[in-house]
């Protein structure tokens, strides 16, 4: 279909901005009498605070005052893992205490360390095992060590039999807290030919964004505003006033750019520590920025969880998955968790269509940083488990390694997950094709495992997925008698630029020139409809299917002001070159400016004064209501879509390995995607080279360590954390896409942010297997010490399934 | 209990000597209250975090004196305060010392070799990240090494050497320089002194608390390399986590005299792999002489790592020094 906008690059308004250093981060503002909040953080893992004597700090010159989790609540801390603002029971070395303010930062530094804190230290745990095994320590309150959904907090125990099998290979036999299965597991495997069976560890991983979590807040006129960083703005800030406890009508969230976000800022439940200085400044009545240091931003920023698992996948003769039995130990972390096991078991039923599939898994606490989203809720730390066993099973089966994946690939039709949704359309076979077309994966094959001195050259080839849709949102657009179209949108500026690619599809519908056209967000008083948060691959689907709506909604509005006053129906009429016209006489017609004018005089449903969609969120109404008579208005809420849209990708790469030194080059790569009908070529090749990066790090260096001896993180920063560098990626990585539309968004879009980073890991990890001439990790990441000990055939003194969090 | 704070410094006096009778005055006088800050790679961590609590700062890069690279009757002199990126670009250097040349430019990254310098990097102290935290290790003043225990994380720590503290020497140019036999120039109040780069550098078994022999009052000023290996046969390899910003794993650096395929003299030096920079006398001795081969690159790699201890995680640092070692002595 020939698109104005679709499918075109643009520049997104922010980037000038971006590039000129001129656009402002939280960080950035100031406030006349602003004062500066420091944290007290927690240096044990788990403890109680039984006094804080802040004497000494509260008398020191320049110091106004101090926050405590007694301050924030009152009626005790939620019983719960989530987030806490402050907490008198830190769970995880680095947790909010208290906040101080003063007239700088040094002196609320030197205030803090003039704060006496009396703990009372509780027992901790970092490996989900120890604590699993009977006797062992339990690090949530209560002397708990998992958390029920609507029960609390809770105990979870296996035998020390129980937990020393698993740890020596063997599948768990204790009863999981979930499971769901499909098929007929024990037929499947009686079909295999082949079966492979192991337990495998993936490494949390945490977020680094660039921007720290920093936050101005200050209260003006019975309003309060919030300077902040998130990556959905209507949708954070939603949250965001019940957990300041402030009148929805009341919060002004300002975010015009946002250093990264990554899943973990799209909800405020996220990040509760914007409440500190909303709170702090509320106390001492002064507008209050907390600068968030890179080592809190570690703990606040929080990490996917790891994974201990145990997995069993048998293959038919042709190459068929049959069977994938799966048990998975999530690590919690000291606050949170996730259903990344499940998504792990769901992401390989949507990928390898397996005749029978069982998921059992289990999540137990270690005290370290709180796990939530992370770019792939379970997807991701799959995939590098995944690939090298497929890889595996075709050298054993005599297929090729790209056969085996078509033989196995979703297509459109297929259904998956526990509830065997279907997709909504699924071109992975294309996608498969067009990558490996593309990449040459086939005239590659000679080089296969050929060596130059030390070094040989290893191949791989992965595949990525997410869900990448929701639906049930708001939109509104607006137009004053200038005739520019106005898109109000509560998409954020996470960097992605959907914010920007979104809006492109209300300037579609209404053929509106870009130049004439206004993108709203920012900051929520520009009167922003609700959105989903924005994690999930979601945004573009979800998106344009509201600012789709809510322009189309403005696009009939103007059809009928036309036919009303012009003669004829509203279907006599089209829309070009900002009129609206009948189609049978191109003369007749209005300019949007003229169009415009026409509501504003007509008022009611015209101008958001009546016939709203009835099911519009609370927070759409307040901005609606705010906009009503102001404007000739569209306004629309989503229903809900039926299926699954899902977010594919699939990346080839070949890499050199050095068997003397366990280093590899990535010589070259390639990520191609399936987001059905791609918005904004340019967006995409940024998602998936970015991704790209993320699954190398994943896949080869990325680290999350604490000291077993003291629960003190040993990976806080950019240094520890080993993300890889410029150097460690290759100096181009190839990108593609499908490009064909979906059926259940109007546009045709999906959306791809989790999958880029699941397919390079997958493939990366397969090409290192494919060097070292098929041997398996069955671990996330795979670094170079691993490979040095594998050849040399030196071992550690790792307990085993020992990766996450607690391996040198 | 007092939490530790991080990323603000504190109130600190800043000296800014021009000239060295007045640094050195100043070193003399502030003692161990005086910080010595050249290019502050190694200093502001330190100082933000509060680990590290001096009176005052001394900055030295103000001094010509002790800046810049020069020929000498007897090789090459080098500021201490002359930048990595100056000395890994430099045609004196990369001419006549390339082994050093490639040595700093493999130090961190661009940005860092940009202001950091070549004293800065020889004297910069431990890496051990328990130590950096602000533990009361050995070396910090107690009584125990947390990286050296059952529980110890120690991937990155030492194979060699032990001896209560188990941190590695972190520095790229310092194998460097012990292999290309250089000479350290050593100024205090009271006079100057050299000493060979090998004996520069000390363990733990002789002060836990210092990873060099200066003393206190003492301002390494410059580095000089002699002309007897200038031109040499040169092997540098740094192995670390990442290709950019990571101290080495393993490093080895060797100098090597080579004619007509045989070895007639060699110095080699390793990296990470003890709390100074590792000479291997042993392997320099058995391949003087020899014709080289795989054989003997293998055999040297093998002596190389004779003795080793591996910690909890770091068994793989033998066989990579093995590897490493056999690689600079294969060519």
């Amino acid at each position: 279909m020939a698109y104005m906008h679709i499918g075109k690059d643009f520049v997104p308004p922010d980037v000038p901005g971006k590039v000129t250093g001129r656009i402002k981060y939280a960080e950035d503002y100031t406030r006349d009498g602003m004062v500066y909040a420091r944290l007290l953080t927690s240096p044990i893992p788990h403890a109680r605070v039984l006094d804080i004597d802040a004497s000494e700090a509260l008398a020191m010159d320049g110091v106004y005052g101090i926050l405590t989790a007694d301050d924030v609540y009152p009626d005790g801390e939620p019983q719960s893992t989530g987030l806490k603002i402050l907490t008198n029971e830190p769970t995880l070395v680095g947790e909010p205490i208290l906040a101080v303010a003063a007239i700088d930062e040094k002196t609320a530094e030197t205030a803090i360390a003039r704060i006496n804190v009396t703990f009372e230290r509780l027992p901790f745990v970092l490996d989900p095992l120890d604590s699993l095994a009977e006797g062992g320590p339990n690090g949530y309150p209560g002397d708990n060590n998992t958390f029920v959904f609507r029960q609390g907090f809770a105990q979870e125990k296996w035998s020390a039999d129980q937990v020393a099998s698993f740890r020596a290979g063997n599948e768990p036999t204790a009863e999981p807290q979930q499971t769901w299965e499909l098929g007929d597991l024990n037929a499947a495997f009686a079909e295999s030919e082949f079966i492979y069976e192991t337990t495998f560890t993936t490494a949390g991983y945490p977020h680094h964004s660039m921007e720290p979590r920093s936050a101005l807040a200050y209260w003006e006129d019975g309003k309060l505003y919030v300077h902040g960083t998130s990556q959905s703005l209507t949708a954070l800030a939603d949250d965001m006033a019940g957990i300041i406890g402030v009148p929805k009508e009341d919060l002004v969230f300002i975010n015009a750019a946002t250093g990264g976000g990554f899943g973990q800022r799209a909800r405020a439940g996220s990040i509760p520590s914007m409440a500190i200085p909303a709170k702090l400044s509320q106390k001492i009545n002064r507008p209050v920025m907390m600068r968030v240091t890179r080592e809190e931003e570690f703990t606040i920023g929080g990490a996917r969880q790891g994974f201990q698992g145990w997995i069993k996948v048998g293959f038919k003769p042709d190459g068929v998955m049959a069977a994938c039995d799966i048990y998975i130990i999530s690590d919690n972390g000291g606050k949170g968790g996730g259903g990344d096991a499940s998504s792990a078991a769901d992401c390989i039923d949507v990928l390898y269509q397996p005749d029978a599939l069982r998921f059992r898994g289990t999540s137990i606490v270690s005290n370290t940083g709180h796990r939530g989203a992370q770019r792939g809720p379970g997807q991701n730390q799959i995939a590098p488990i995944m690939a090298p066993i497929l890889d595996k099973a075709a050298d054993a089966l005599g297929i090729s390694r790209l056969e085996i994946r078509q033989i196995n690939t979703p297509r459109t039709g297929d259904v998956a997950g526990p509830q065997q949704t279907p997709f909504t359309s699924a071109f992975m076979p294309e996608t498969l094709r067009l990558a490996t077309e593309q990449f040459g994966w086939e005239g590659r094959q000679s080089r296969r495992r050929q060596r130059n001195g030390s070094k040989v050259v290893g191949l791989g080839i992965g595949q990525g997925y997410h869900n990448a849709g929701r639906s049930g949102m708001d939109g509104i657009v607006s137009m004053g008698t200038d005739g520019r179209l106005k898109i109000h949108n509560g998409v954020g500026n996470l960097g992605t630029y959907s914010y920007a690619s979104t809006s492109r599809a209300a300037a579609e519908v209404l053929k509106m020139p870009w130049e004439r056209c206004d993108i709203l967000n920012e900051r929520t008083d520009n009167h922003l409809p609700i959105t989903s948060p924005q994690d999930g691959s979601n945004s573009i689907f979800t998106n344009t299917r509201t600012c789709f709506g809510a322009a189309t909604d403005m696009l009939n509005k103007m059809k009928e002001i036309a036919a009303t006053d012009l003669g004829g129906d509203p279907a006599d009429y089209d829309v070009a070159d900002e009129r609206v016209y009948r189609i049978s006489d191109e003369s007749v017609g209005y300019t949007y400016a003229e169009v415009a004018q026409r509501a504003m005089e007509l008022g009611g449903k015209f101008t958001g004064e009546a016939e709203l969609p009835e099911e519009l969120a609370e927070w759409t109404q307040i901005s609606v209501s705010r906009l009503a008579g102001t404007a000739f208005l569209g306004v629309y809420h989503d229903p809900r879509h039926a299926g699954n849209p899902p977010g594919f990708t699939v990346t080839c790469c070949e890499i050199e390995l050095d068997l003397e030194t366990g280093k590899y080059e990535i010589l070259d790569m390639i990520n191609v995607a399936d987001s059905g009908t791609i918005m904004h070529p340019q967006g995409m090749k940024n998602q998936l080279v970015g991704g790209a990066v993320w699954g190398i790090g994943l896949s080869g260096y990325e680290r999350h360590l604490y000291d077993p001896q003291n629960g003190l993180p040993a990976s806080t920063g950019y240094w520890q954390s080993k993300v890889p560098t410029y150097l460690d990626t290759p100096v181009k990585i190839d990108t593609g896409w499908v490009d064909l539309p979906d059926p259940e968004n109007p546009v045709g879009a999906r959306g791809v942010g989790e999958p880029a980073m699941g397919s390079v890991s997958a493939a990366l990890t397969a090409a290192i297997s494919d060097a070292l001439g098929g041997h398996l990790f069955n671990a996330a990441p795979v670094t170079a010490d691993m490979i040095i000990n594998h050849l040399a055939g030196t071992s550690e003194d790792a307990k085993p399934l020992a990766q996450n969090n607690f391996r040198g | 209990m007092v939490a530790t704070s991080h990323d603000v410094m504190p109130d600190i006096e800043l000296y800014q000597p021009t000239d060295e009778d007045n640094a050195l005055a100043l070193a003399s006088q502030l003692g161990s209250d005086g910080w010595l800050l050249a290019g502050g790679q190694d200093t502001f961590g330190w100082l933000k975090d509060r680990n590290k609590t001096p009176s005052a700062m001394i900055e030295l890069t103000q001094i010509d004196a002790w800046k810049g690279i020069r020929e000498t009757a007897d090789g090459v002199e080098i500021g201490a305060v002359t930048t990595l990126t100056e000395i890994s670009k430099h045609p004196l250097i990369t001419e006549r010392y390339g082994l050093l040349a490639k040595a700093a430019g493999v130090v961190a990254s661009p940005q860092i070799r940009n202001v950091g310098t070549l004293g800065g990097n020889l004297n910069q102290d431990a890496r051990c990240w328990y130590y950096r935290r602000g533990l009361d290790c050995y070396r910090a003043g107690g009584n125990l090494c947390y990286a050296d225990s059952p529980e110890g994380l120690n991937r990155e720590h030492a194979i060699f050497g032990a001896s209560r503290c188990v941190a590695v020497s972190p520095s790229d140019t310092a194998p460097a320089l012990v292999a290309l036999d250089a000479t350290m120039v050593i100024a205090s109040a009271s006079g100057t002194r050299t000493m060979a780069a090998q004996d520069y550098f000390i363990g733990p078994a002789r002060d836990i608390t210092h990873m060099t022999a200066l003393n206190e009052g003492e301002i390494l000023t410059a580095v000089r390399l002699p002309a007897s290996w200038a031109n040499a046969e040169y092997y540098f390899e740094k192995v670390a986590d990442r290709n950019v910003w990571d101290f080495a794993l393993v490093s080895v650096a060797a100098a090597m005299k080579v004619s007509g395929g045989a070895i007639s003299d060699a110095r080699i030096a390793c990296g990470a792999v003890e709390c100074t920079p590792r000479r291997l006398e042993a392997v320099e001795n058995a391949i003087r002489g020899q014709q080289r081969s795989e054989d003997l690159a293998s055999r040297a790699g093998d002596m190389a790592v004779e003795g080793a201890r591996a910690l909890n995680y770091n068994h793989y640092k033998i066989p990579l020094m093995a590897n490493l070692v056999k690689r600079a002595v294969r060519g």
